[in-house]
């Protein structure tokens, strides 16, 4: 299939950046859409011009480095997939396609199709640890965590960080990547002592990073390629709230 | 009132205002019906122990309104703590949201070239512009039923004629059912959206949520729109 790309180009921080039009020649249609990418950045290199940049790692959908929009949808058309794991049979000939980085404020895009997700590290960080023995690898079966609690925090770690859902949504809110990243801790017992610490400083970290605020589209979880549920920022605001009650409206230890 | 400005600080905070807010609003519209339906109540209503020929019962209600809790309290006195309640909560709803707003521009400067793809719905889409339709109405029915200014022939505690009067103009009850409608919209998402931002959520009872919005968005603005109608077809008349 013959496809008609536009490109977002920006050659560093500092550059303007523009849509360049590329003309993409017989794509297989068993290829990826990252692979459809390498083929045009072959052409490019062949040509003697700049390939495209964009970020990539395990090509298997689960290291959460790749990620644009296509059309405006955070990963392209089809739910629970990144980019790597979409493949071009999902397209048609002759189709136009505009590709752009994820835009937010806190995001600021590096190169090309490359954005600097530091934001979402720092928000791990604030976060900060969970109260665990060092030492020999204890008893796996030391504590015992019912399935059901087990299986909610593990949709919750599903998380791959890839900032989708702020992408997507409309306000540009990290709601549900702090969300899940807040409750697969405070859904486990190991989680429990630094519940509401936890939940203060990664809710207020977000606000600091120049975050949108949620107004419970879900648009975040119709593209998120994990299908993470809007469950969770209902998890992380009740977390929240009860902490500011109980630590009587204080700043949290950690910040 | 520091606990409440280290709440609000956070987006999360504001976010439980609006909600707690809302909800306040929420009963004061489920309440306005209710007392709205008085209209549609035939014959007219004799106090106990009364020998004229009575008030229509829209009239009297207004009535009850302004003299409730005599004589622990002053006439008009539950009506003007409810009043400024009501007031507190709307400032505080409408500051939240201009202020989120502003929070949600910041978040984004640089626009898609490609519009990104809707998955949400229409009544979520159209929370702000909907709110500020609300807020004009809100004016003008304050106007046209309470002071009376943009009312024709206003007289001051005949509820009933009041009503006729304003939306025998075709022209005034167009506006309403709109206004009426915008509300409508507002509470079908807002109504689920509390839930959310308060972190009201379980299992077993989340399929609850969306039906409760969807139901009482549906009874709010059935029951509101068919008084301007009620008065048009001449089913209520002077
Ligand atoms: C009778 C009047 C009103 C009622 C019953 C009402 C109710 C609600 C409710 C229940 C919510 C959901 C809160 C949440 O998600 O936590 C909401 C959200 C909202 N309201 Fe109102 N509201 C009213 C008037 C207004 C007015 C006058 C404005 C603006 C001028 C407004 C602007 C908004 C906005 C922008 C949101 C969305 C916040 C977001 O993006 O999540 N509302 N409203
Ligand atoms: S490259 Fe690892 S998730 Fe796509």
């Amino acid at each position: 299939m013959n496809l008609t790309l536009h490109v977002w180009r920006q050659k560093g921080p500092a550059d303007e950046g523009r849509m360049v039009q590329y003309e993409v020649k017989d794509v297989s249609e068993h290829a990826s859409f990252l692979e459809m990418l390498d083929v045009l950045n072959q052409q490019l290199i062949g040509r003697g011009e700049e390939p495209v940049a964009f970020e990539h790692d395990c090509r298997e959908g689960i290291c959460g480095s790749c990620g644009f929009m296509i059309n405006g949808d955070a990963h392209g058309p089809m739910p629970g997939t990144t980019v790597c794991q979409l493949h071009m049979r999902h397209f048609k000939d002759g189709d136009v396609l505009h590709i752009e980085p994820w835009r937010s404020r806190a995001f600021p895009v590096l190169k090309d199709l490359v954005v600097d997700r530091g934001a979402f590290d720092r928000i791990i960080q604030a976060g900060g640890f969970i109260s665990v023995a060092t030492g020999e690898a204890p008893e796996a079966n030391l504590i015992p965590v019912p399935k059901p609690v087990a299986d909610r925090a593990m949709d919750a770690a599903q998380c791959i960080g890839c900032g989708a859902c702020v992408a997507q949504c409309p306000n540009g809110a990290a709601s549900l990547f702090t969300s899940a990243k807040v409750s697969h801790l405070n859904l486990l017992p190991q989680g429990q002592p630094e519940r509401f610490d936890r939940a203060l400083s990664m809710v207020e970290a977000m606000d600091r990073e120049g975050f949108g605020y949620c107004s419970n589209h879900a648009e975040c979880e119709a593209v998120c390629p994990k299908e993470i549920s809007i469950d969770f920022i209902a998890r992380m605001n009740r977390d929240y709230l009860k902490a500011k009650a109980q630590r009587g409206m204080k700043t949290p230890l950690q910040t | 009132m520091s606990w409440f400005s280290a709440l609000y600080r956070s987006a999360v905070g504001k976010k439980a205002v609006m909600a707690v807010t809302g909800i306040i609003l929420f009963g004061f519209i489920v309440l306005h019906l209710i007392g709205n339906l008085k209209l549609y109540e035939p014959g007219l209503y004799k106090a106990p122990g009364e020998t004229g020929p009575g008030v229509r019962y829209i009239n009297a209600y207004g009535l009850f309104l302004r003299h409730v809790g005599e004589p622990a309290l002053p006439a008009y006195g539950a009506l003007w703590i409810f009043r400024i309640v009501l007031l507190v909560a709307v400032i505080l709803h409408i500051w939240a949201a201009w202020q989120l707003t502003l929070m949600s521009r910041a978040a984004r400067p640089r626009a898609y070239a490609s519009r990104p793809k809707i998955h949400t719905t229409y009544a979520s889409r159209t929370l702000r512009w909907g709110g500020v339709i609300i807020l004009l109405f809100v004016i003008y029915h304050l106007l046209d039923f309470t002071a009376g200014t943009v009312n024709p022939g206003f007289v001051e505690g005949d509820v009933y004629r009041n009503v006729v009067a304003s939306f025998s103009r075709w022209y005034v009850s167009l506006f309403y059912i709109l206004a009426q409608m915008a509300l409508g919209l507002h509470l079908y998402h807002g109504l689920w959206s509390l839930f959310q931002s308060l972190g009201w959520n379980h299992p077993r009872f989340n399929h609850w949520r969306s039906g409760f919005a969807h139901a009482f968005a549906w009874i709010i603005t059935i029951g509101n729109v068919s008084f301007p109608l009620a008065v048009l077809t001449g089913l209520v008349h002077k």
